[in-house]
């Protein structure tokens, strides 16, 4: 268990620094940042002052050093278009971003689960076949044309919800948060079902197919040959040997669901850091695209970790007890 | 296209006129395989590849079939402007699907526009397919630090979505291109990060099947000779992809279409001067709040109908020829 | 015949499974009908694609669609079980009828412990207490030859050895005391090492619990050791079914005759030693008349022309025109 975990965590300290790496190169090597930094009024000599400040003359490792124990304190410099520090910047708009991600994957996972399980158990009836022809559309729909479909049918045609922004908010703390207020929570659900819907549809493909698999293992046909209920084969047995693998891929669905939001914040101009982001690369604003991709990083190992976690917790053959010897 | 059904791996059919000794024609044998008989007994693949023709022929020949030149600025008239479908113009000329804010017709511009999709998603597969193949090739065949360094780096990109590694790439082109360049290399530009995007399953599968034809004795025996081993690699590991490769070619194009759309409804994709689908649906949105529908929703239905029949295509094809995806 | 007076308590009469497929119906099993006693070992022989196991799922009703039984009777001592709701055979399966699947090591659910699985087994079929039910499996765990089923009993499956799995299965499908246990194959997958213990448990244990077996083997070493009767299948079809000694002795279907010339048997001369010209025909392609005509030794004019019903001879019966006085003109006996 112990073991396991190290090598996980030190799986992940690679994979934030190859994308540190990628990061830090999109400082150095894209554009000129001095040149992004002071304008062009600034001498050659101011140039080269600057430059030996912030060490750009220093060798590569000490400069990717610098950067690596910068980052791991949130320090991403200053955004070139709103000359403010990137930390600052981010941590204003990621509420409204993880918020936003956390009810579409509520939404997502919740209806995603139930339908695979319900399709799988029903393959052969028309309404199994219905949803599965309906998730073939939600997987082709571009999620930005969901967004605008949704705008135009609940906003502008039945003026049920509103169609840009997050509603009032509530400060709590650090946090401003949109779950407390009735214009916050409406102005969420169009955001969430967008967001939520690509996920839903793939995950409702995934548990079925997965369950399909499951049903015609052995030890399913056996639990039928034992008399067991329906219930007891479907929910106790095949349910839970479909989640193994489905915990895997949905958790990195899940995760990516924070990098989709990209699409989803500027259909609705939700002010999070997908939107942010998206503005910082038609600004070329370096820093900010550094820093949004280092974040997505560290969701992405994060999520991996609890994946494995759960994974470790579902599936007994990957808990090796040290003291039961294996009998032969 | 070669016959698709003398790749297929579930072809048992055989032909009477084989059995008589003859042997049959392609396209007697395409008639007699699994995936035509597959295929005539879908009418939702029948329909959609319908679909994807007409698309095809459209966009081909939109310079002659569109009853508007939508970039031909003589004949733009801007009193024609937000002329609702099937409703009169100013001029009196008619507009099937309604004109835009500049008096552009809708239809025509889907129809150009279907074309700078297209001509992006072909052009991306066929990077993405190249990329991948040659790197799965690599990698299965060399092995060692190579094939992990590139499988690594699959790994790392495929935990990031497609749509972010695109954006960066695009980012990263336009922050180091010169400014006057990049309103003619942004299409190229847009091949190249939706490519770098989605090679990553082509190398997988190519990878797969090269590590398992390597150790056949031909190529061992082929080192003897003298031949490269690449190359026989090559001829040999091909055809055994074909079917895999289709069905990833397939769905990849339904997927490099929808980059485009979504990149160039972002705003960091093709200019509104020359719009693609993804461009109209963008220029449209702002008109959405006023009443003109027209504007966004026919180009979006244009691109949701192209992109649902190509990925029932892919569907399809994956079922018939079931290779070992996952 | 031997007397049947008491019913019997398994009868398959004509049994018929087909498989649609989209190049047409195949039928796996056709017009077979035997029965099975009471306590009673049948073996089922025949090479694989005989439709052997398509019978042992057809018995108990798990056939995968879109398989299905396309015509004759499942009787369980007397009463019709092949067209019952899914609900009433649910609840024959296991505890009427018991089933043991070819690959122990895929047969377990390996997200539980072996001790839920049959506790859940358990209450299934009865209305003992959840420690009561542990107690039992406890006690079938020891008697399957589990050392320490105490703690065992707490461990997955995959702590087990194949053979070891087998024994939890033998328990599994034992564990509400099952009149008939239908094992296809039970030791197909497992060491040859093992092969031999694990049979002689099934015998004695469905043996000590009273309950029949219908042993589906392509072994016929396996069938002489431990059936009571046996019967051979070829291409869906019964070609004979008779006492184990007869058939093995004296077979008379000239496919179970060069079935058991294929077999070497200590004490006997090796120059006997057969083999079968030819292989079993696909389904899709059963020829017309007595499937086995074409690699028949003995054919003559009407095995190509009509199929042959199983005939009596003696204890056996068999499906050969050879046995058709009519036919034959009675010279025809081996």
């Amino acid at each position: 268990m112990f073991a396991f975990l190290v090598r996980r965590l030190l799986q992940s300290i690679v994979v934030m620094l190859v994308v540190g790496l990628v990061a830090f190169s999109l400082f150095n090597f894209v554009g000129d940042p001095i040149h992004n930094m002071v304008g062009q009024e600034a001498t050659t000599e101011q140039r080269e002052e600057l430059r030996e400040q912030l060490g750009l003359n220093d060798p590569f490792p000490l400069q990717f050093a610098r950067f690596v124990a910068n980052a791991a304190q949130g320090e991403f410099g200053i955004s070139y278009r709103m000359a403010r520090p990137v930390d600052v910047v981010i941590a204003e708009r990621l509420p409204a971003t993880l918020e936003l991600a956390f009810v579409s994957a509520f939404f997502a996972l919740f209806l995603g689960v139930s339908a695979g399980v319900y399709a799988a158990l029903n393959r052969y009836g028309w309404t199994s076949r219905l949803v599965m022809t309906i998730s073939l559309i939600g997987v082709s729909l571009p999620t930005f044309l969901i967004g605008i479909l949704l705008i135009w049918i609940f906003a502008v045609q039945l003026q049920w919800l509103p169609s840009f922004g997050r509603g009032d908010v509530v400060q709590v703390g650090a946090w401003r948060t949109g779950f407390l207020t009735e214009s916050g929570l409406r102005a969420l659900i169009l955001p969430a079902i967008t967001l939520g819907l690509f996920q839903l549809t793939l995950i409702m493909r995934l548990v079925r197919a997965e369950m399909l698999e499951v049903l015609r293992t052995d030890y399913i046909k056996f639990a039928r040959a034992r008399g067991l209920s329906n219930r007891a084969i479907n929910f106790g047995h095949a349910l839970k040997n479909t989640l193994v693998p489905v915990i895997t891929i949905t958790g990195l669905q899940l995760g990516s669901i924070i990098a989709f939001a990209i699409i989803t914040e500027t259909v609705f101009q939700w002010p999070g850091v997908g939107l942010l982001f998206i503005i910082a690369i038609q600004f070329v604003d370096i820093p900010v695209m550094a820093a949004y991709l280092m974040l997505i990083a560290l969701f992405f190992v994060v999520i991996n970790l609890i994946v494995d976690l759960l994974y470790y917790a579902v599936d007994p053959r990957l808990r090796v007890e040290a003291g039961s010897a294996r009998a032969h | 296209m070669s016959v698709p059904g003398r790749n297929s791996p579930t072809s048992v059919a055989r032909h009477p006129a084989e059995r008589a000794g003859r042997p049959p024609s392609a396209l007697a044998r395409l008639r007699d395989s699994d995936l035509w008989y597959s295929f005539t007994r879908s009418p939702i693949t029948v329909i959609s590849a319908l679909i994807v023709l007409l698309f095809f022929l459209g966009a081909l020949f939109a310079p002659w079939i569109a009853p508007y030149n939508p970039f031909d600025p003589a004949s733009l008239n801007l009193m024609d402007g937000f002329t609702p479908p099937m409703g009169e113009a100013f001029s009196g000329n008619s507009y099937l699907l309604g004109t835009d804010d500049q008096g552009r017709d809708v239809l025509s511009a889907i129809l150009y526009g279907a074309r700078i999709s297209l001509f992006v998603g072909f052009c991306a597969v066929l990077f993405a397919m190249v990329l991948g193949i040659s790197l799965g090739l690599l990698a299965g065949y060399k092995g060692g630090w190579i094939d992990s360094l590139i499988m690594r780096i699959a790994d790392v990109q495929l935990s990031f979505p497609a749509i972010l590694v695109a954006l960066l790439i695009f980012g990263v082109a336009r922050a180091t291109l010169p400014r006057s360049f990049q309103e003619d290399m942004v299409i190229y530009v847009l091949i190249v990060a939706i490519g770098l995007s989605d090679w990553v399953q082509y190398a997988r599968t190519v990878r797969g099947t090269t590590m398992v034809e390597k150790n056949k004795e031909y190529v061992q025996a082929a080192r003897v000779i003298g031949v490269h081993p690449m190359l026989i690699m090559l001829r040999h590991v091909l055809p055994n992809v074909m079917g895999p490769v289709l069905v990833i070619a397939t769905i990849g194009l339904a997927l490099a279409i929808i980059a485009e759309a979504t990149l160039s409804f972002l705003g960091v994709g093709v200019p509104p001067t020359t719009p693609s689908l993804g461009t109209l649906i963008r220029i449209g949105n702002d008109y959405l709040f006023s009443g003109e529908w027209w504007i966004t929703l026919f180009p979006g239905l244009a691109l949701i109908l192209l992109a649902l029949s190509v990925n029932l295509l892919g569907d399809w094809l994956r079922d018939a020829l079931n290779p070992k995806l996952r | 015949m031997s007397s049947a007076v008491k019913t019997p308590l398994l009868q398959v009469r004509n049994l018929r499974v087909e498989f649609p497929t989209r190049r047409g119906v195949l039928t796996a099993v056709d017009d077979l009908s035997f029965d099975i006693h009471e306590g009673e070992v049948l073996g089922v022989v025949g090479e694989s694609g005989a439709g052997k196991s398509m019978t042992g799922t057809a018995v108990i009703g798990l056939l995968e669609p879109p398989g299905r039984i396309a015509g004759g009777e499942v009787l369980l001592r007397g009463r019709r079980i092949d067209n019952l709701p899914y609900e009433e055979l649910r609840r024959i399966r296991g505890k009427e009828i018991g089933m043991i699947f070819q690959d122990p090591l895929t047969s377990l659910n390996p997200l539980y412990t072996v001790g839920r699985q049959l506790v859940e087994t358990i209450r299934t079929h009865s209305d003992l207490s959840e420690g009561r039910a542990k107690a039992r499996a406890v006690e079938l765990l020891a008697e399957v030859g589990i050392p320490a089923p105490e703690r065992r009993v707490n461990q997955y499956p995959h702590q087990f050895s194949g053979g070891m799995r087998q024994r939890v299965v033998i328990a599994l499908a034992l564990c509400a005391n099952p009149r008939l246990v239908i094992a296809d194959e039970p030791t197909t997958a497992l060491d040859v090492s093992i092969q031999a213990q694990i049979i002689s448990l099934l015998k004695r244990l469905c043996s000590e619990h009273g309950a029949a077996v219908m042993l589906i083997t392509h072994d016929m070493g396996v069938i002489a050791e431990t059936a009571d009767r046996v019967a051979v299948m070829y291409a869906g079809r019964l070609a004979e079914i008779g006492p184990v000694k007869d058939v093995v002795k004296h077979a008379r279907h000239p496919y179970t005759h060069g079935l058991m010339g294929s077999i070497p048997i200590v004490g006997q001369d090796l120059d006997r030693l057969t083999q079968i010209d030819g292989s079993m025909p696909r389904l899709s392609e059963i020829p017309p008349g007595c499937p086995f005509h074409p690699r028949c030794p003995r054919v003559f004019e009407p095995c190509d022309q009509e199929r042959p019903d199983p005939i009596p001879v003696e204890n056996s019966e068999v499906a050969c025109w050879l046995y058709d006085d009519k036919r034959s003109g009675g010279g025809g006996h081996g």
